[in-house]
């Protein structure tokens, strides 16, 4: 009796938990990793903060410089092709516009999936579950053609619609609307409500959580879009900030302005790393069901 | 699954439905009709006519030796970044499991990665790796290694792996770190009492709970290397040295667009289309599985 207490109390060292020495090792270990898988970011901030001298001649410091207004300033209110300012704006309307439509046409539908019986709502939700199947990537020459058709090159609608009909939104709200009690929507149509005023007033508050868990992985994604606004944005006007950063790079064999491009390329990184650090629970919430 | 209480009429659920159904005819499935269309004709030099080949652009890709040599390069790249975005991130959450304290703070840390999009990684790494002012190739230099990724293809394909498995080590990291902390405490302390030894408990108890994890990780990953890593190949190399890092979703975009060889490039898209399918298939039989696992 009195050993298997010890042996709870105390189990045996290195097994179960980590303590004294080995405790130190994980942290140390853990924080080994952290500080490889940081190093890329850090070295870009300290690029961002020091003079073009200083990079063209390696090595460059691995401390920040002093430069830091002077490089930012010059990435926002001039950049090489653009203001960095104007490439921002264009990303945010791109990643809200995409994160927006794509829960508000989610909703709609799955609504009418799950509390509808209507002609085709198979073949509806079958047509649906198929662009699950087609990242933007496999078709991208006729795309293009489709939105140039519609004379929507260098515009916002352009760089939004054509990324909004994704079925994993869709596919979300119907898992979540298949448990909700069916009692509800049998109450709210033994009052007379109308299925928008139950939508309205019931489901949609119930969906609260799912619905700022997905916008944080659709801002993301949004944001992070490369290939779509390289094609269709040619005014360097409209380029988004992901993209431009390449657009930034001399072509010939001048050389780059490393501290400029490298400030922008943590403007980059700020609004979605702001996003995901500031909501991290409803994130990986989102990550987890979005993938489910 | 089917709810038991549905409301009246079919206009209202038509009308709910009608914008997703209209942007995916217009943008998915018009596109992808398109795509199969055009993959059955060459269009003459100056695009004003188009010739009927049938099969001819499928017959030709999979006897061209660039798309061939461009597929073996998909199938290292993918494989290569799956492997280098999962063991290390795997080796993280083990060790923040083992955290009682801290594991927030670290996981804090280690989700950034996964904000930074592939395309800024790219840059981010062609600045750590650029034979002119990259650091890290300085350094290479001073330990005598002559780092050149703009000539040597091998070079060319370690640092896009790198820079393409970066981000991804954030997203795997936790998904194992969720799936390490699902793991029965009951169990482990029922094998350490038995006297079995961390790896021994590693190997025989929790890596067989993590296959779940393990395998849906594996799929998404591939997927993620085949279609999502398009920027990190166009900032770092453009698909050279030579073909080196041409992987199947860069040679649709240089044939379709640089190279204007449009039956070609639907026919790739084509192909790239039931590779995707095909995965989705995969990915969602194990989905299956996993609820009755």
């Amino acid at each position: 009796m009195a050993r298997s207490d010890d042996t709870r109390k105390d189990p045996p060292p290195g097994m179960v938990e980590k303590r004294g020495t080995g405790l130190w090792l994980t942290h140390l270990l853990m924080i080994l990793g952290v500080l490889v898988v940081f190093f890329p970011i850090w070295l870009a901030f300290v690029a961002s903060t020091v003079t073009q001298p200083e990079i063209a001649r390696p090595p460059m410091p691995l401390l920040p410089g002093g430069h830091f207004l002077e490089n930012y300033g010059k990435a926002l209110f001039s950049g090489v092709n653009v203001p960095v300012a104007t490439m921002l704006v264009n990303s945010m309307i791109m990643a809200v516009g995409i994160a927006v439509g794509k829960i508000i046409i989610s909703l709609l539908s799955a609504f009418a999936i799950v509390y509808f019986r209507f002609p085709f709502r198979t073949t509806f939700f079958w047509l649906i579950f198929l662009t699950l199947m087609l990242p933007v990537e496999v078709r991208i020459v006729p795309t293009y053609e489709v939105v140039a058709g519609f004379g929507m090159l260098n515009s916002y609608s352009g760089l939004i619609l054509p990324l909004i009909a994704s079925a994993t939104a869709t596919f979300l709200f119907r898992q979540f609307f298949l448990t909700v009690p069916d009692e509800l929507a049998e109450a709210a149509r033994v009052d007379g409500a109308r299925p928008m005023r139950f939508f309205w007033d019931i489901l949609l508050p119930m969906s609260r959580t799912n619905i700022a868990a997905l916008f944080v992985i659709l801002f993301i994604y949004g944001w992070n879009q490369y290939l779509w606004p390289l094609l269709i944005t040619t005014d360097p006007d409209m380029n988004t900030i992901v993209m431009g950063i390449k657009q930034m790079f001399p072509s010939g064999d001048d050389i780059a302005d490393w501290p400029v491009i490298m400030a922008t390329s943590i403007l980059a990184m700020i609004p979605p790393v702001i996003v995901v650090v500031s909501m991290q629970k409803l994130f990986i919430r989102g990550l987890v069901d979005s993938e489910k | 699954m089917e709810k038991r209480v549905t409301f009246k009429g079919w206009l209202l659920p038509l009308l709910l439905i009608a914008p997703q159904v209209a942007i995916s005819a217009v943008f998915f499935f018009y596109p992808a009709g398109q795509a199969i269309w055009q993959s059955l004709f060459i269009p003459d030099p100056f695009g004003l006519s188009m010739q009927f080949v049938g099969l001819g652009n499928f017959e030709y890709l999979l006897t061209d030796p660039y798309y061939r040599e461009s597929f073996v390069t998909t199938a290292v790249f993918s494989t290569l970044v799956t492997l280098v975005s999962m063991i290390p991130a795997l080796f993280l959450a083990v060790l923040a499991d083992r955290l009682i304290k801290g594991a927030g703070v670290y996981r804090t840390l280690l989700i950034w990665p996964y904000a930074v999009a592939p395309a800024v990684a790219g840059v981010l790494w062609l600045f750590m790796f650029n034979t002119r002012v990259g650091v890290i190739a300085w350094y290479l230099g001073l330990l005598g290694y002559d780092w050149n990724h703009v000539l040597n293809g091998g070079e060319a394909m370690g640092l896009v792996v790198v820079a393409s498995a970066w981000g991804r080590i954030s997203y795997n990291f936790l998904f194992f770190f969720a799936a390490l902390q699902a793991v029965p405490k009951s169990l482990i302390e029922a094998a350490a009492i038995d006297g079995a030894r961390f790896w021994r408990r590693f190997f025989t108890i929790v890596l067989p709970l993590l296959s779940p994890t393990t395998f849906f990780l594996l799929v998404v990953n591939i997927v993620y290397a085949f279609f999502e890593t398009f920027g990190v190949i166009h900032t770092i190399t453009a698909g050279g040295p030579q073909q080196a890092t041409t992987i199947l979703v860069y040679k649709v975009f240089k044939d379709g667009f640089v190279g204007q060889d449009l039956g070609s490039s639907a026919a790739q898209s084509v192909i790239l289309l039931f590779v995707v399918g095909l995965l989705t298939v995969i990915q969602f039989k194990f989905v299956e599985k996993r609820v009755h696992y």
